[in-house]
C-alpha cells in the first residue's frame, strides 16, 4: 500500500548518503586541489557577469519602486536604507543563489549526467578513484566558497544600481544615499546575508551532483536531470531561506 | 605459493538480480588463474558486461562470492574497493574516455588520481608516452576523444587501462562496432599486452574469431606482428554465457566439438591467416 512512498524515501536516503560522503571526503585523502580551483573558476568567476547584471537591475528597480512609495510620505531620503536592508538580508543572497542554481546546479547535473550515461562515472570507479571525491566534493567546496563572495558582489552592485536610480529619478544626494544605506545595516543582517548563501551553496552543488549521478536513460535522461536539478535547487533555496530568516528574526527580537 | 594467490579472479556461485527482479547472472562459478586468458562468448543481453562489472564490484552480487587476487570483495563498501580496482585495467565497450580531457590527460588519469599510484609529474610524462607508444597513438596526446576515430578511441582506452601495469585486464567487447581491419588491430594489441607484460585477461566478445586469434597467435617483438603460437599454444580458456548462465567452460577443441546448438552458432572454423 505504501509502495508509492518507497521512491521518494529512497531518494532522500540516497541524497543524505551522498551529502555525508561528500562532507566526510573533505578530511580524507586524496585531495583534488586542482579540481577545487577549476570549479571555483567555473562556478565563481564564471557567474560574475550574471550576478553583476541581475544585481544592478534588481537594486535599480527596487530603488525606483521604493522611492515612489516613500515619495508619498516625503521620505525618499530613506531609499538607500530600504534598498540596503532588503538586498543584504534577502534579495542579494536569494537572487545570487537562484542565478547560480540556474547556471550551475543545471550545469553540474548535465555534466555529471552525461558522464553517467557514457559510462565515464563507471570508468572512474573502475580506475580506482572515488567519483564523489573527484567530482562532488570539489564542486561542493568551490560553491561554498564562491557563493558568499558572489552575494557580496551582488549586494554591492545592487546598492550601486539603487544609487543610480535614486540620483536620476529622485535627485537623492550621493552622500545621503550611501550614509543611510551603511547605517541601516547591523551585524545580524550581515551575518544572515553571508550564512544564507553558504547554506544555499550546499543545496545547489549537492542537488546538481545528486541528479547528475542518478541519471539514466540517455540524452533524454540528461535533459530531465538538468531540469529537475534546477527546479529542486531553486525550491530548496526558498524553503531554506524561510527557516534561516526565522532563526535570525528570533535572534534579533 | 598458496593456491589462493595463484587465482586472479574467482566467481563462486554468483547470481546477480536487479531491483526490477531481472536475473542477469545465475549461479556462475569459474576461476581465472594468473597468466591465463579467458574468452567469454555470448549473445547480446547474455550478461557479459554485467559479469565484468561484477568482477570489479561495480555491480553488487546478490548471491555467491567474488574473489580478486584471493581477496573476497563481496559486500565490501565502495571506498574499500578503490585500491584493489587500481590493480585491474578495464576497457569499456564504448571506451568511456573522459571527453573533457585530452588523450594524454585520460591516459595519465590513473597515475594522477589513484590513491596507491599518485606519481610525481616528472615520472608521469614518460609513462604516458610509453603507454601511448604501445598502442601507436603518440601523435594524439593533445587531441580530445571526440577528434579521434572509434578504433583510435578504443586504442587510447587500452593505453589508459595498461598505463599503471595492472596484473589483470578486463576487456568488454573490444572489437564491437569496428571494421575487421581495426578489430584485428585491437586484438593484436590485446595479444601484445598479454605477451609483453604477461598479464591475466578476461576478454568478453561475441566474435569467435577474436578468441581464436588470442588462443592461436603470439606477439613477435622482433617483427612487431602476430605469429602462430604453434605446438606450445597459449594459456587460453573459453567460456560461453547464455541468458546469465555459464553453459561452457573449456579449451578451443572442446568448444569446437560441442554439440550444443547455441555454442556451435558462435564457433566458426579458425582463420589461419593473421597479421
Amino acid at each position: 500500500m505504501l509502495d508509492f512512498l518507497k521512491g521518494p524515501i529512497q531518494a532522500v536516503q540516497e541524497f543524505y548518503e551522498l551529502t555525508g560522503r561528500a562532507i566526510a571526503n573533505i578530511v580524507k585523502r586524496p585531495h583534488y586541489v586542482d579540481d577545487i580551483l577549476l570549479q571555483m573558476d567555473v562556478i565563481g568567476v564564471g557567474s560574475i557577469p550574471i550576478v553583476l547584471l541581475t544585481g544592478f537591475f534588481s537594486g535599480a528597480v527596487m530603488a525606483m519602486q521604493m522611492g515612489r512609495s516613500l515619495q508619498t510620505y516625503g521620505q525618499t531620503g530613506r531609499t538607500g536604507q530600504f534598498v540596503s536592508i532588503i538586498l543584504v538580508r534577502e534579495l542579494g543572497p536569494v537572487l545570487a543563489s537562484v542565478m547560480v542554481a540556474g547556471r550551475n546546479a543545471s550545469g553540474i547535473a548535465s555534466e555529471l549526467g552525461s558522464m553517467k550515461v557514457t559510462e565515464q562515472i563507471d570508468a572512474m570507479r573502475a580506475l580506482g578513484t572515488d567519483p564523489v571525491q573527484k567530482l562532488v566534493t570539489p564542486r561542493m567546496i568551490a560553491t561554498a566558497f564562491m557563493l558568499p563572495a558572489l552575494t557580496v558582489i551582488d549586494d554591492f552592485v545592487g546598492m550601486f544600481g539603487g544609487w543610480v536610480m535614486s540620483s536620476v529619478l529622485f535627485g537623492l544626494p550621493t552622500r545621503q544615499y550611501w550614509t543611510t544605506s551603511w547605517q541601516a545595516l547591523v551585524w545580524n543582517d550581515v551575518g544572515q546575508g553571508l550564512l544564507k548563501p553558504f547554506v544555499f551553496s550546499f543545496a545547489i552543488s549537492l542537488i546538481g551532483c545528486y541528479y547528475g549521478l542518478r541519471t539514466t536513460g540517455g540524452t533524454q535522461g540528461v535533459g530531465r536531470a538538468t531540469t529537475q536539478a534546477m527546479v529542486a535547487a531553486a525550491v530548496s533555496i526558498f524553503i531554506l531561506d524561510l527557516f534561516i530568516s526565522k532563526i535570525f528574526v528570533g535572534l534579533s527580537s | 605459493m598458496p593456491e589462493e594467490f595463484q587465482s586472479a579472479l574467482r566467481f563462486e556461485n554468483v547470481s546477480v538480480v536487479f531491483n526490477d527482479g531481472t536475473e542477469a547472472l545465475r549461479d556462475i562459478s569459474f576461476d581465472v588463474c594468473r597468466g591465463e586468458t579467458r574468452i567469454l562468448l555470448g549473445a547480446a543481453g547474455a550478461g557479459k558486461t554485467v559479469l565484468l562489472k561484477t568482477a570489479m564490484g561495480l555491480v553488487p552480487v546478490t548471491r555467491g562470492k567474488v574473489f580478486l587476487f584471493g581477496q573476497d570483495i563481496t559486500g565490501k563498501k565502495e571506498v574499500e574497493l578503490f585500491d584493489i580496482r587500481a590493480r585491474i585495467g578495464m576497457l569499456f565497450q564504448e571506451s568511456a574516455l573522459f571527453d573533457s580531457m585530452t588523450i594524454a590527460q585520460n591516459v595519465a588519469y590513473p597515475l594522477l588520481n589513484q590513491r596507491t599510484s599518485r606519481m610525481p609529474h616528472e615520472k608521469m610524462e614518460p609513462a604516458v608516452r610509453d603507454s601511448l607508444r604501445f598502442v601507436e597513438l603518440e601523435q594524439t596526446v593533445d587531441k580530445y576523444p571526440s577528434e579521434l576515430s572509434g578504433g583510435m578511441r578504443r586504442r587510447a582506452a587500452i593505453a589508459r587501462a595498461v598505463v599503471n601495469k595492472p596484473p589483470l585486464l578486463l576487456y568488454d567487447s573490444p572489437t564491437a562496432g569496428l571494421d575487421p581491419i581495426t578489430a584485428h588491430t585491437i586484438m593484436a594489441l590485446i595479444i601484445k599486452e598479454r605477451d609483453v607484460d604477461n598479464t591475466t585477461a578476461l576478454v568478453v566478445t561475441h566474435r569467435y574469431q577474436d578468441g581464436n586469434l588470442v588462443a592461436n597467435f603470439r606477439y613477435n617483438p622482433d617483427s612487431g606482428r602476430l605469429d602462430p603460437a604453434g605446438e606450445t599454444g597459449t594459456h587460453t580458456v573459453f567460456m560461453v554465457l547464455r541468458e546469465g548462465r555459464l553453459v561452457f567452460e573449456g579449451n578451443q577443441t572442446g568448444l569446437e566439438s560441442s554439440g550444443d546448438s547455441y555454442i556451435s552458432k558462435f564457433v566458426k572454423r579458425p582463420e589461419k591467416e593473421a597479421a
